[in-house]
């Protein structure tokens, strides 16, 4: 811990960080692409609806002895239509058959009791309408829309507008980068699935909140003062946060893990894989998004506010005129306080004492 | 929890941590208390946990009748499907509406499901049927018991109920009640091409006195006193034949002419009071079609003794309610008794539905098996497990001593989670399932991150030079906002997916939005309380190197140097 305290430390005084704000362009560059492969690979390819999108009927057995591909042969028999087997941690099959019908379903049911010598009263049968599918999707998408223009409403009203644009696009961007990864990998969509995307909502905008707010809480006084222009400060924030959301992630992956694991593992397949999968997905596009893209938005809209503009602009000649005095303007940033001494902004660069090393602010805080 | 406050004073219940730790306390007892009391030890399982079938029901309305779909209309279909289905001897089979147009029909293992699919599928059949005979709900194994037959002699058109009144009639009147109605039925009037899908008139004449006898056994077999018996008298009854039926309350059964009417040919029902004697009435209304028809066994019926002169208005083979026609009717027809408003509405109800523009459709049906269900539960249970431990080496590993804090936390959220989800289980029917299961288990995470928030937050405090005890008061205000606000945002999410969506997802939302407000609570009312009392012990405001709290790992600069803010930049700069 003492290394990873002190590394929290040292992120939290700004002596190491990262320039999320000012390499921005980078990183936005690769998520515009992640972007466009994932459009494009959900155009191409599509989604690999699940039995309850599409209508069907998914038999799970208990412990048999019947091979996969015989259980296969004998389900596509029955039904008619191309089955597909998968067996279970358990020892049992899980057995999908798409686009029959409830009524016909029950004959499948009865005939594979037989084929497979398992009484029917132990066979576990969903069986799916396909307009059913068709609602629950519906439904999730209102749920979107509603939640996104509630919470653009919200973020705008307890931050800023542009953090609630910045908050959005982030996270269109981790929906879009999951809906994309499940349409190139060809994982399949089920209700679990969905549910798993919607809670991303509430995560990836959990993590961001905590960033923005940091942001809002050092940025209040930020006129006050010339010594940092705004996206300096963004960078500052999200370095000082960073412990923070990456312990936040963690803490929210390993459950998760926990439930990909069982659920994978252990069952082989159905709602809890489902869940969890497009949650692990989801939450690592979550994390990223609200450090790599959402902050940076936020920067880049701020700094086109006018008075931002005439911040950094007060900003910068300070420090010609400090590079002038002789003083190598490369140092100034170094300081390790901040924009505490907005107040007393005259506060002369460089003028306090410094510990003599350990500023290694190697990048940020100069563009 | 809108709007996150801004103030810096000190927290809320700083000076007092015993009194919001004796609160939630006081709360954890007295759920668990009441969770013993209700005797619900343990939440309620959904289907997908504890085995049986879940059926999906979606109403379609008629074409041009779209405004059909509201809410009255499915409340009264639930009440038939209950009816329906709890007839069969499940008295645990749930039915509720979910969302705007779907019904969920929850049947526990170890029912006929289905039988109760084939209950609740089809549309409720509900057919006006002149009556032939009456008797006591009983079996009639002494045939001669009184001669007469004769019902209450009231003249108001009587209502169910008045039946049970009636002396039993005897064997000799059964048989020739019996004969006389299938004779006036085999009669060439065109009433059978009226009824609804009546192609098959009864048999005329040779086969009369046979099924005539066979009728008359079953009437004399049939026992109105059990639900179960009641239903099964009422399977497979043809709206064409002639049959017998029980009334919906076992006290009554009847011989029962051809259907002359449907429930489809009923405009509108409802109960009402008549304006002349004050008493519950049911006012009916028929369509153009219905109204001829209605007429039409309205006029004859009024020439009829009695108790022929009855007509029963069976709804699923059960005569609901047979009242006695004075006079031909026409399109409006009121049906006068002894009701109570409980009564006349319940008829005025089961006259809409058959009325009701609505069909429903099977969307999904899942049976699971009792071993699938205890496989899942014990999945879900293990899944939890292993994310709990995970989550708890992960802290333990970071934060050491306040680790200990942490899981005390999570301990009382676990045990309000529970509780909560037992107690709610009889109260608003929340049924455990597996989405909820998976929505508990994500919500360690969320949980557990409002403590990360607080103890970052404490930890920054420290590194600015701080002791412990003013850490822990001047970190709170700051994440205490951050909590609030991003649980804000969780449970907006929470709230829109159950309000919004159904099925699995509902589930799901709910257990979300339930531990974020626990979370809340447990944040408020426990973290924060023994935070503060932590910090009076020497363990943790010493920084003993295994209480996560030590200055020097932390890095913490001298507590001369000028304070360092970062993140609240103007805030008591000289403070130190």
């Amino acid at each position: 811990m003492s290394r990873l305290g002190s590394l929290g430390a040292r992120l939290y005084r700004g002596e190491v960080g990262y320039d999320f704000i000012g390499k921005r362009k980078i990183w936005y560059g690769i998520s515009i692409l992640i972007t466009i492969t994932a459009i494009v690979g959900l155009a191409v390819s599509g989604l690999n609806m699940g039995i309850e999108f599409k209508g069907g009927a998914v038999f799970t057995t208990p412990k048999t002895s019947v091979s996969v591909s015989h259980a296969e042969d004998l389900a596509t028999e029955a039904s008619g239509h191309q089955a597909i087997v998968q067996k279970l941690g358990s020892g049992g099959l899980r057995i999908q058959i798409s686009e029959v019908d409830t009524a016909k379903s029950d004959q499948i049911k009865d005939q594979l009791s037989k084929d497979l010598n398992v009484p029917t009263e132990k066979i576990a049968a969903d069986l799916v309408g396909p307009s059913w599918g068709e609602q629950i999707a519906n439904k999730a998408w209102t749920g979107l829309g509603i939640f996104m223009v509630l919470v653009v409403i919200y973020l705008a009203i307890a931050f800023e507008w542009r953090m609630a644009i910045a908050a959005l696009v982030a996270l269109i961007h981790d929906i879009t980068i999951t809906v994309g990864i499940y349409a190139l990998v060809g994982f399949e969509v089920t209700p679990g699935t969905v549910i798993g995307l919607l809670t991303i909502l509430g995560y990836s905008l959990y993590d961001t909140v905590v960033v923005f707010d940091s942001l809002r809480e050092s940025t209040g006084d930020i006129t006050k003062q010339t010594r940092w222009t705004y996206s300096e400060i963004a960078n500052r924030s999200i370095n000082g946060t960073l412990v923070r959301s990456i312990n936040t992630t963690v803490v929210a992956l390993l459950p998760v893990a926990g439930l990909l694991f069982i659920g994978g593992g252990v069952l082989g397949a159905g709602m809890l894989n489902d869940i969890s999968l497009s949650l692990f997905v989801g939450l690592a596009a979550g994390a990223y998004s609200s450090i790599f893209i959402a902050t940076p938005l936020v920067a880049d809209l701020k700094e086109r506010d006018p008075q931002m503009k005439a911040l950094k602009k007060r900003v910068l000649a300070k420090r010609a005129a400090a590079a002038a005095k002789g003083e190598s303007a490369e140092d100034e940033p170094s300081d390790d306080d901040f924009p505490e001494d907005a107040a007393p902004a005259a506060a002369v660069v460089g003028q306090r004492q410094q510990p003599p090393r350990g500023h290694g602010r190697t990048s940020g805080k100069r563009r | 929890m809108a709007a996150p406050k801004k103030s810096r004073g000190p927290a809320g219940g700083q000076g007092r941590p015993g009194r919001s730790l004796a609160l939630i306390l006081i709360a954890m007892v007295a759920l668990t208390g009441g969770m013993f009391l209700a005797d619900q030890p343990t939440p309620r399982l959904g289907i997908d946990l504890a085995g049986g079938t879940s059926i999906t029901l979606e109403a379609k309305s008629e074409p041009g009748q779209e405004s059909a779909i509201n809410k009255t209309n499915m409340d009264t279909a639930v009440q038939i499907m209950e009816r329906r289905v709890n007839g069969l001897g499940v008295s645990e089979a749930e039915v509720q509406t979910q969302g705007d147009r779907n019904i969920i029909v929850n049947i526990p293992k170890g029912t006929n499901s289905a039988q109760a699919r084939e209950q609740v599928g089809t549309t409720a059949k509900l057919y006006f049927r002149p009556v032939l005979t009456v008797a006591q709900g009983t079996p009639t194994p002494t045939p001669n018991a009184s001669s007469s037959g004769k019902p209450s002699p009231s003249a108001s058109t009587s209502d169910k109920g008045k039946a049970s009144a009636k002396p039993s009639a005897s064997a000799s009147t059964q048989g020739r009640a019996v004969t006389d109605g299938l004779k006036t039925d085999s009669s060439p009037t065109p009433k059978a091409s009226t009824t609804p899908k009546a192609d098959a008139t009864p048999s005329a004449s040779a086969a009369d006195q046979a099924a005539a006898a066979k009728l008359q056994k079953q009437f004399a077999e049939l026992d109105c006193s059990s639900k179960a018996s009641r239903s099964k008298a009422a399977l497979g009854a043809k709206p064409t034949d002639t049959v017998v039926a029980c009334s919906s309350e076992g006290d009554a059964k009847y011989v029962l002419g051809p259907a002359q009417v449907s429930g489809t040919d009923v405009d509108s029902a409802k109960a009402a009071i008549d304006q002349t004697n004050g008493q519950w009435i049911v006012q009916m209304e028929f369509t153009k079609g219905g109204a001829k028809k209605f007429q039409k066994i309205t006029s004859q019926l009024a020439q009829q003794q009695s108790p022929q002169n009855q007509f029963a208005i069976a709804l699923d083979g059960e005569v609901v309610s047979a009242p006695y026609v004075r006079t031909a009717l026409s399109a409006n027809a009121e049906i006068s008794g002894s009701f109570t408003q409980q009564s006349a509405d319940d008829l005025a109800n089961v006259l809409s539905y058959g009325a009701l523009p609505l069909s429903f459709k099977e969307q999904s049906v899942t049976t699971v098996t009792a071993a699938l269900g205890g496989e899942q539960l014990q999945a879900g249970l293990i899944a939890g497990a292993i994310g709990l431990a995970l989550v708890v080496i992960y802290l333990v590993a970071y934060y050491r001593g306040l680790a200990l804090i942490a899981l005390l936390s999570l301990a009382a959220s676990g045990i309000l989670t529970y509780t909560i989800m037992s107690l709610l289980g009889p109260a608003i029917g929340f049924a455990l399932n597996l989405p909820a299961v998976c929505g508990a288990i994500v919500a360690i995470g969320i949980t557990a991150d409002s403590f990360i928030v607080y103890f970052e937050r404490i930890r920054d405090e420290i590194r600015e030079g701080r002791t412990l005890r003013p850490a822990v008061e001047r970190a709170w205000p700051r994440a205490r906002r951050t909590i609030l606000v991003s649980d804000f945002v969780s449970f907006l999410a929470a709230a829109v997916l159950f309000v919004v969506t159904v099925g699995k997802v509902q589930g799901f939302a709910f257990t979300l939005g339930l531990t974020t407000l626990l979370d809340v609570v447990v944040v408020f009312l426990f973290t924060k309380p023994v935070m503060t009392l932590m910090a009076r012990t020497k363990f943790f405001s010493s920084g003993h190197p295994w209480s996560g709290l030590d200055p020097k790992r932390l890095g913490a600069k001298p507590p001369l140097r000028r304070s360092r803010r970062v993140n609240a930049p103007t805030d008591h700069p000289k403070e130190a």
